[in-house]
């Protein structure tokens, strides 16, 4: 499983201070609270809003339009499985298919391995050549 | 002396298993007494070969392919360490067919050397770019790329002579270069293989762009999907910086800042990209202002895709008229093209311009690797057209697949075989432009909705040719009404499927007059 931290407003605050000197650091902020607990709250938010001297509403339409940040955190392993045309050539449906009702999957478009899919992410690390037994097994270790 | 042996660390081969072959590696020499050197490489780019170890001998560098974990005992049991026999060897991987027919000029280093060593980059060519900008001076950079014909790899193929002229002359009390690594194009890996493999080749051709339009900060903006292309070019900055290329008082004055974009497709198109990198929704914005006059925080700004950047330290060293005598009509130099899907030798084929679809296809990619015939074949991502083998004597040039209602985008090729549900794909192609939009403009964000509505009704008999009438109409209103090519080019995909896979659209049979005419 992925190792998230509880959320905590001292964590949040040190994780802007680390940022507020890029140019445009709104995105890095939010990626590096996504990572360090698994979702990005809505305390967090107007924490962020506050320092960065934006909107709730603007912070949270930030964080809405982009798959990768979560307003709550996942259960259990993120499995990330390419759906794009490549694939899908290679049988991704198939394999879906295969696996249905067993694990959870969540759709990415392209993981820049289109010569060897079908392919996934799991929990961020990437793995390819997959089978429906090797996906059960990965998702199960 | 230690036996030198490759792994490659390039996510190609990691997500096959390369950590656990190297991990295998050490043991069985550790077990046999053996002294080895493992060095992580990045990928040559043929797929279906990672994992390809390699091994230094007399005889050059001896490639095993593709190997696993498990295979290793037997490996060094055959004599691995001195390149002895085995049904996995493949001998010097650049004598096999698949590299031999390759022009490598971007990609030379790839998969060679220890893409994190400045010290092999160097020794392999890198950095004489670099050296030949500093002396041609800013005037003398945009006059060699421009007469080397080179023209964007991101897609839109736009000069980047030009482009790098207009910055230059552009009044701004700051400038900045972006690199565009977000490449999320099915099919497509270039950027990702370059990256990984080859970083400092990426920062060579991001300080030459900046001393040429007079830019003293970089982006590079590396979509999330691609965790160790990242992580790549993060520990390359690092060593360019306490090697003085990257500092306030480098020559030229440079520093680069790698971001991290956030699943959205459509911050690939350049001005959704400078949003993001802004802080904001990645919508892309109206042109005028061209990201050339007002770009990142509204000051002038060169924004290439990393193949792009990555061209101009061979054509600054190599000279700009040789590159251009590479090539077919007006498209200059050579393309990384990505073969993709079910293909038999899929992975990376960089070839000058003019090479036919067929020849990739059949020829170097070897036919598909199911064995079950080609279908079809999508050039140049989610928006690029399907193509039929009636077509594939079309040469790869931006012209000629553009007179043949296609596009080369940048340089994906999927193939589909015989078993793909057509319909299912222009399907998919609305479905993925309804997901993926900004949702600016009317055509792409209800369009693209309704073009899964109408082409669901298709499939299932409703009034067909009405409907196939709408949809024609639709993607006529998509084509012309929307601001960016997300909106603007899923009709590409969506009608070469209906114009030449008509039976698949419930056509009674299939009009081959019809469908080998050309958009
Ligand atoms: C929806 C959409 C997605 C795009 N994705 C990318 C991309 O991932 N990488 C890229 O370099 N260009 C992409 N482009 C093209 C860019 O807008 C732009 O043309 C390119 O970055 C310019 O660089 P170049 O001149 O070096 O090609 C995309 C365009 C659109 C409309
Ligand atoms: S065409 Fe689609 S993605 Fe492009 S600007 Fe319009 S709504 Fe946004
Ligand atoms: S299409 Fe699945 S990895 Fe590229």
């Amino acid at each position: 499983m992925t190792q998230s931290a509880i959320w905590s407003p001292e964590r949040t605050v040190e994780i802007i201070a680390a940022h507020a000197h890029r140019e445009g650091p709104l995105l890095p902020i939010l990626h590096d609270i996504q990572g360090a607990f698994g979702h990005v709250p809505h305390d967090a938010v107007s924490i962020i809003a506050g320092a960065l001297n934006l909107s709730r509403a603007e912070v949270h339409g930030v964080i809405s339009f982009y798959h990768d940040f979560h307003a709550a955190p996942a259960e259990g392993r993120v499995i990330k499985l390419c759906r794009a045309e490549a694939c899908q050539a290679r049988g991704v449906e198939a394999l879906a298919a295969a696996v249905e009702g067993r694990i959870a999957l969540e759709p990415v478009y392209c993981l820049g391995l289109c010569a060897s899919g079908p392919a996934a992410m799991i929990d961020g690390r990437l793995v390819a050549r997959l089978t429906a037994e090797r996906l059960i097994q990965l998702a199960e270790a | 002396m230690a036996i030198r042996l490759y792994v490659p660390a390039d996510t190609a081969a990691v997500a096959v298993g390369a950590d656990d072959v190297a991990r295998a590696l050490a043991a069985e020499a550790r077990q046999a007494g053996v002294e080895i050197l493992i060095v992580r490489n990045g990928s040559r780019g043929a797929f279906e070969l990672e994992t390809l170890v390699e091994v230094e001998t007399a005889l050059g560098r001896i490639g095993y392919g593709p190997v696993y974990a498990e295979d290793v005992p037997g490996l060094v049991a055959a004599g691995l360490f001195e390149g002895g026999a085995h049904p996995k060897r493949v001998g010097r991987p650049e004598d096999l067919p698949f590299f031999a027919c390759q022009t490598r000029l971007t990609f030379v280093r790839c998969g060679i050397i220890n893409p994190q060593s400045l010290d092999a980059y160097l020794a392999h060519g890198g950095g004489e770019g670099l050296a030949t900008a500093r002396a041609l001076g800013p005037a003398g950079v945009i006059e060699a790329v421009t007469r080397s014909g080179l023209r964007g790899r991101g897609g839109a193929g736009f000069p980047s002579g030009i482009k790098w002229r207009t910055v230059a002359d552009a009044p701004g009390p700051r400038k900045y270069v972006v690199c565009n690594a977000d490449e999320g194009d099915s099919g497509t890996f270039a950027d990702r293989l370059l990256m990984e493999g080859d970083p400092f080749l990426m920062i060579e051709g991001m300080i030459i762009a900046g001393l040429a339009v007079g830019a003293a900060k970089g982006f590079i903006y590396i979509r999330s999907e691609y965790p160790l292309a990242i992580t790549a070019m993060e520990r390359a900055i690092e060593t360019a910086r306490a090697a003085g290329w990257l500092a306030a008082d480098s020559d030229p004055a440079f520093d680069i800042e790698v971001r991290v974009g956030a699943g959205a497709y459509v911050c690939g198109e350049e001005t959704a990209l400078l949003e993001s990198l802004e802080g904001r929704r990645g919508q892309v914005r109206a042109k005028p202002p061209l990201p050339a006059h007002k770009g990142l925080f509204g000051q002038p700004t060169v924004i290439n895709n990393c193949l792009s950047l990555a061209a101009v330290p061979h054509i600054l060293a190599g000279g700009a008229h040789l590159y251009a005598s590479h090539g077919h009509g007006r498209s200059h130099g050579t393309m990384p093209i990505q073969l993709a899907g079910d293909i038999r030798n899929g992975g990376l084929v960089e070839v000058p311009f003019g090479i036919s679809l067929g020849e990739l296809v059949d020829g170097i990619g070897g036919g598909t690797l199911s064995g079950r015939p080609v279908r079809a074949v999508q050039v140049g991502g989610p928006l690029g057209a399907f193509f039929p083998r009636r077509l594939f004597d079309t040469p790869f040039d931006y012209e000629a697949f553009a007179a043949r209602g296609g596009l080369i985008g940048h340089g994906g090729v999927v193939v589909f075989s015989e078993g793909i549900d057509m319909a299912a794909q222009a399907r998919f192609a609305m479905e993925f432009c309804a997901i993926e939009s900004c949702g600016k403009c009317t055509p792409c964000r209800i369009g693209a909705v309704r073009g899964v509505e109408v082409i669901d009704k298709i499939r299932a008999g409703q009034a067909r040719e009405a409907n196939i009438a709408v949809l024609t109409d639709l993607c006529e209103t998509m084509k012309f009404g929307s601001l960016c090519a997300l909106g603007g080019f899923t009709p590409y995909p969506v009608m070469s499927a209906l114009t030449h896979f008509p039976e698949d659209f419930g056509a009674l049979a299939p009009a081959p007059e019809l469908a080998g005419q050309e958009a």
